[in-house]
């Protein structure tokens, strides 16, 4: 009971600072961007600003939406995302603090997968229930977007399962604490390496497309739909869609820190911190961690967003459906025969 | 919260909409040159919606043709209160050298209330910024007449 108690807390903690943290790393994003283009860019707390803004304008619910699902979608994306962080980011801390909770193993790969779907499914429903043929659009676009991102991102999870079946022996291969603490580069020959870099580079696409940045915005393109999906939204709810998608987007810069780079300090080094008696490996750790989730952010989504060009929702399908799922079955198919060939 | 609390807020993150109100994109492609590194309007918060309902600033251009009167007007119901309207270039403002001509409404202040008006033709990026500092001086001057009210 006490325990559950103190992991109710900490997921409280962990959204309040996961909010906190995620509309910080936007504002860092857009000032990343303004330098790479030779702009001096907003201040870094520019998305509280933005936010504060919409808190206070008028909130107009149009006429001829579906009132309550119009009301309800932003509630439910925020309330998915901030479990999705949680979800993702606990179990990971638990880890890199050495201790042990009922908490552990319950930060499911599958769960995950499962979660990140629901912040996309209650914009669509909030698109079709707008009652705007802008955001109708909107919605049909982002459909087509979640269908065919999921089979990327489910061989990239596979294959990182199917890797921890191996190194650890075949307990909790989906659990995240596994995934951490046997990174997926240990005993790898370069042949899972090359794999493990084509898994990076498919889960690097697929980053923007679940946030839905540039160059896959295509469900809220701004020039060409009018915002698609957000078309209707004002005020309140445009905020709360603002924080669900910086929520989203740290948590899945997360996800992918640990999934891929989940080594902490004492991993790194090999020592610990001990100041005056005290351990502070783990603050260390924390701070590694927000570093390695702001590279992760900076170029994987400011730097894809400055350089390229919105792609029309056909390409963007077919990159994911044929290109990436080709490019992810063939990592996985080179970590799953790296010890066969290197054994011989 | 009062009103000047309210419009303190609101100036430091400015979204615009822009609408062409009948323009020969003169002033259109001014207001993206605004939004290029050179003048780098996104450093003072501001940013162009691709929707009115995201929008605080209606930036109009044109001077406004019979045809898109109605339009302009049920654009400008849909930006939430509180909300501002600038008439960029010297055809919204004045009607420009269209005076006399049967196809157009114009100007702009016949049919939605304007705070600022921005004259050229069509205006240099500079001017249009200062446009939007004269809007944050409204706002400023509307939160001294408030705080002096009450």
């Amino acid at each position: 009971m006490r325990e559950l108690l103190i992991v109710i807390a900490f997921s409280l903690g962990l959204l309040v600072l996961g909010i906190f943290l995620g509309l910080f790393i936007r504002g860092i994003d857009r000032k990343f961007a303004a330098y790479f283009q030779s702009r001096v860019g907003p201040p870094l707390l520019q998305p509280f600003y933005d936010l504060e803004k919409l808190m206070i304008k008028q909130t107009i619910i149009p006429e001829n939406s579906v009132s309550w699902i119009f009301r309800g979608a932003p509630v439910l994306a925020l309330a998915s995302t901030s479990v999705l962080l949680i979800y993702v980011v606990l179990p990971y801390l638990y880890y890199l603090h050495g201790s042990s909770g009922p908490f552990l193993t319950a930060g499911d790969l599958i769960v995950i997968l499962y979660l990140l779907m629901i912040p996309a499914i209650s914009l669509i429903a909030g698109g079709f229930a707008s009652g705007s043929p802008y955001a109708t659009v909107g919605a049909q676009r982002e459909v087509v977007i979640l269908m065919s991102v999921e089979v990327p991102l489910a061989i990239v999870v596979i294959a990182v399962a199917w890797k921890m079946s191996q190194a650890a022996g075949g307990a909790h291969p989906f659990s995240l604490l596994t995934v951490a603490s046997n990174p997926i580069w240990t005993g790898m020959g370069p042949m899972g390496i090359l794999g493990g870099g084509l898994l990076v580079l498919t889960l690097m696409a697929v980053v923007p497309a679940e946030t839905g940045k540039v160059p896959f915005d295509q469900a809220e393109a701004e020039t060409e739909i009018a915002e698609g999906l957000l078309a209707e939204y004002s005020g309140k709810y445009l905020a709360l869609y603002g924080l669900a998608d910086a929520v989203k987007s740290l948590a899945f810069t997360a996800l992918f820190v640990v999934l891929f780079f989940p080594h902490g300090f004492t991993d790194l080094t090999g020592f610990r911190i001990v100041i005056a008696g005290g351990d502070y490996t783990f603050a260390l750790d924390i701070l590694l961690f927000i570093v390695k989730v702001i590279i992760v952010y900076t170029v994987a989504i400011t730097a894809v967003r400055v350089a390229m060009a919105r792609l029309k929702i056909s390409q963007a399908a077919k990159l994911f459906l044929i290109t990436l799922s080709m490019l992810s079955i063939a990592g996985y198919l080179l970590i799953y025969l790296d010890p066969r060939i290197s054994g011989l | 919260m009062n009103t000047a609390k309210m419009l303190k807020k609101m100036s430091r993150s400015l979204w615009a909409f822009h609408i062409n109100a009948g323009s020969c994109n003169a002033c259109d492609i001014e207001i993206l040159a605004t939004l290029t590194p050179r003048y780098d309007a996104e450093r003072f918060g501001i940013k162009l919606v691709g929707t009115p309902r995201h929008a605080d600033i209606l930036l109009v251009t044109g001077t406004l043709t019979e045809k898109i009167r109605e339009n302009v007007l049920r654009v400008y119901h849909q930006v939430p209160d509180p909300k501002l309207v600038v008439v960029v270039g010297g055809c919204g403002s004045t009607k420009g050298v269209f005076q006399e001509s049967y196809a157009m409404a114009g100007p702009v202040d016949t049919c939605i209330p304007v705070d600022v008006y921005i004259p050229g033709c069509p205006p240099r990026p500079e001017a249009i910024i200062y446009g939007v500092v004269k809007a944050w001086l409204k706002i400023e001057s509307l939160e001294k007449d408030n705080a002096a009210a009450s």
